[in-house]
């Protein structure tokens, strides 16, 4: 179908793809690109406020690492992006569109709490386990519904997932006004202030230590799981092409079960890190829209845990810097949305180039068309 | 008991106009394959650009023209959200992004945007008050003169703003433009078969791109009603518009691509969404239980729709898949 063959209606600039590409390259682009992002928020701060941008990035910096407890702020948020992420890697993966993940914190959330409120009296060791395994069961539980309905009928689970965490933030806000303490505020408050019952202990004196041996080590399991194991390379064909999956003797809803009780087990850990791990509270904004962010991160990632990691450090730290650029220049907080928007749109562009070349109509010559024949790789509905 | 249940529609009425034109600006995406989750985006948007040109207009004029104040509005308001539909479509079909992850960025953009102006806004102009901006605001909530002389009948169907009844305009004339007109066809091709509709020699990118900006600025007008009209020409940073967005892009499921059911879909959603301040007897806490009604619904109709598996009730074809002629 090319038109090779026939000079006269060779368009004047073609898109292939192309696969040789060293690391260091790929890199390179990422990099140009992250950096024009940054340039161009940089001039659309000017633009608006008129502050020299480069005092705005510093402030951003002094914002995310000014000090060492903004540090471990920043670090805990990264921490957070980036369990939900590791929790979706699998779904998407199997190209299993899990919007849901903001319920299946939610959930996980809601679980912990009430652990803490009603069992306070266990010790704490088994007290947090117990926290644990029924927060990931929660979140398995709300992953489990979409993705039964997927394998038996085929129902679209993008949808699907997003109304079950409309369900979810209605639950919990249920359970917010059945907890509320003190009565009419319509909050939890902290919970178990004195006792810290169900709260994270300190590790070496920090806070927050224990979030991040969680999360790594999760991150590492996930990274395993998904590349080294069997189930891992199901996940992967089952995510190219359902007949292939079939035709590979592969039970397709089997797996699709499989991996969303697995996906929704780790975004409940999330929650449970939110609440135990983080505020001590819970509220209908505890997943705070990472869920959809996490999918951002899951996904430009290419469901690498270690690149994971990395894109939720950089998003962690333009949400901490821009607040602080929020509060230093009396604007409101919700700039770091429009940045991160913004740098996300240059990354998602970037990735073009990483993947495709454009051949211009000059350069052609005959025979040069590495056309992808046959590797269509068609997403299954 | 009737004064309720006229409270109860009206209150329908204004919920469900926003989604209306949110889901008929999604359901044109839709029909050309692309599913752009960035509705909730594309609505805030069209409400901050139309409000703060109003904003603007407004403050810097003695007597603000009521007619300038409403095209303004609605202009800047479909500029705005084409320009958010536009950056999603370069990004999906010219780059080859994923859509379900342009979208959602597009949604993060869309709200940050928006509440960062919607807050700073007076910082920004130099005053200090809460936004208002009461003259656009009555315009668009100005009702037919004869509205008040009709009873109930008056009260339940004309004493809307005239964005209301624009909504079921555009829902209609979606309706007749994709089953009764040689470019709706077209268009509905490119979101079923992509590669035939490429061998048949219509442009699939260009339908593609102006489906995507047409549809985003149909969803814009949603956040320009949310704003002058439901909320009375103000902001809040409560993220209704977000859920109001993704109520729509449901509604699209629930109207099975049809934009002729949007006319009532939308306003079943505001009885279903409202309904728990009718029920006697309901607490705070199972009052929120009873929120969950129309997400639940929703779901319900997904899952009815793929049992049933009829054919004329199915997404397009193509939907959500990416079409690149070298990859065929």
């Amino acid at each position: 179908m090319e038109a090779n063959l026939n000079h006269v209606h060779e368009p004047w600039v073609r898109i292939a793809k192309r696969d040789n590409m060293s690391f260091l390259t790929k890199l390179g682009i990422r990099i140009a690109v992250l950096a024009v992002g940054i340039v161009i928020c940089a001039i659309i701060i000017y633009i608006i406020t008129g502050l020299n941008p480069f005092v705005v990035y510093l402030t951003v910096v002094k914002g995310a690492f000014g000090t060492v407890r903004r540090i471990w702020a920043t670090v805990r948020e990264m921490m957070m992006l980036a369990c939900i992420a590791i929790g979706l890697a699998p779904a998407f993966k199997m190209k299993f569109w899990n919007i849901g993940a903001e319920g299946q914190v939610l959930i996980g959330g809601i679980v912990s709490a009430g652990c803490m409120i009603y069992l306070p009296f266990l010790p704490a060791p088994i007290l947090l386990l117990l926290m644990f395994v029924l927060s990931a069961a929660a979140g398995a539980l709300w992953g489990l519904v979409p993705a039964v309905f997927k394998a038996k009928w085929n129902t679209n689970e993008t949808l699907f997932t997003l109304m079950m965490n409309y369900i979810a933030i209605q639950l919990t806000a249920f359970f917010v006004s059945k907890w509320e303490n003190p009565k009419g505020s319509n909050t939890v408050g902290i919970i178990n202030p004195n006792t810290r019952a169900g709260w994270f202990p300190e590790i070496a004196g920090q806070q927050f230590m224990l979030n991040v041996i969680i999360v790594l080590v999760l991150a590492l399991l996930m990274n395993i799981y998904l590349k080294y194991t069997k189930h891992g390379y199901e996940i992967a064909v089952v995510g190219e092409s359902w007949n292939t999956a079939r035709y590979a003797g592969i039970n397709v809803g089997k797996i699709l079960v499989r991996t969303m009780l697995l996906s929704g087990a780790v975004c409940g850990i999330a929650g449970f890190l939110a609440v135990s791990g983080a505020s001590h509270t819970i509220s209908t904004s505890t997943a705070g829209g990472r869920g959809f962010t996490a999918i951002i991160v899951a996904w430009l990632a290419k469901f690498d845990s270690l690149t994971m990691l990395f894109i939720s450090l950089m998003l962690a730290f333009f949400d901490s810097g821009a607040n602080e650029i929020a509060s230093k220049c009396g604007l409101n907080d919700y700039a770091s949305d429009m940045i991160i928007g913004i740098i996300l749109f240059f990354i998602l562009a970037g990735d073009f180039f990483v993947n495709y070349r454009l051949i211009f109509r000059k350069k052609l010559s005959m025979g040069t068309v590495d056309k992808n024949v046959g590797a269509s790789g068609k997403e299954v509905a | 008991m009737m004064q309720n249940f006229v409270t109860l529609i009206r209150a329908a009425v204004f919920f469900g106009t926003v989604i209306m034109f949110g889901c008929v600006g999604e359901t044109v995406t839709e029909k050309a394959g692309n599913l752009n989750l960035g509705v909730p985006g594309i609505m805030y948007l069209g409400g901050i650009a139309s409000l703060s040109s109003v904003f603007i207009y407004e403050g810097s004029t003695e007597n603000p023209n009521k007619a300038v104040c409403v095209l303004l509005a609605l202009v800047s308001a479909f500029v705005a959200s084409s320009l958010g539909g536009l950056i999603y479509a370069f990004l999906t079909i010219t780059l080859r992004a994923n859509q379900n992850v342009t979208g959602l960025t597009l949604t993060i953009f869309g709200s940050g945007v928006a509440n960062f102006f919607g807050g700073s806004l007076n910082t920004l102009a130099g005053r200090f008050e809460q936004i208002a901006v009461p003259v656009t605001s009555a315009a668009f909530r100005t009702t037919l003169p004869f509205s008040d002389s009709l009873g109930i009948v008056g009260e339940l169907f004309f004493s809307y703003g005239f964005m209301v009844y624009l909504a079921i305009v555009f829902a209609v004339m979606t309706h007749l433009f994709m089953n009764h007109t040689r470019r709706g066809l077209n268009l509905r091709t490119v979101g079923e078969n992509p590669a035939a509709a490429d061998a048949a020699g219509i442009n699939v990118n260009l339908n593609k791109y102006l489906a995507i900006c047409l549809g985003a600025g149909i969803c814009g007008f949603g956040g320009v009603y949310y704003v002058m009209d439901y909320i009375k020409g103000t902001w809040a940073n409560d993220g209704s518009i977000e859920t109001l967005g993704w109520l729509a892009v449901a509604l699209v499921i629930f109207t099975t691509w049809k934009s002729k059911h949007a006319i009532w879909g939308a306003y079943l959603f505001g009885i279903l969404y409202w309904l728990y301040l009718y029920i006697p007897g309901l607490t705070r806490s199972s009052q929120e239980i009873f929120k969950m009604l129309p997400y639940v619904v929703t779901v319900v109709v997904l899952i009815v729709t793929s049992l049933r598996n009829s054919r004329d009730k199915q997404p397009p074809a193509a939907l959500g898949l990416p079409y690149f002629r070298e990859e065929r």
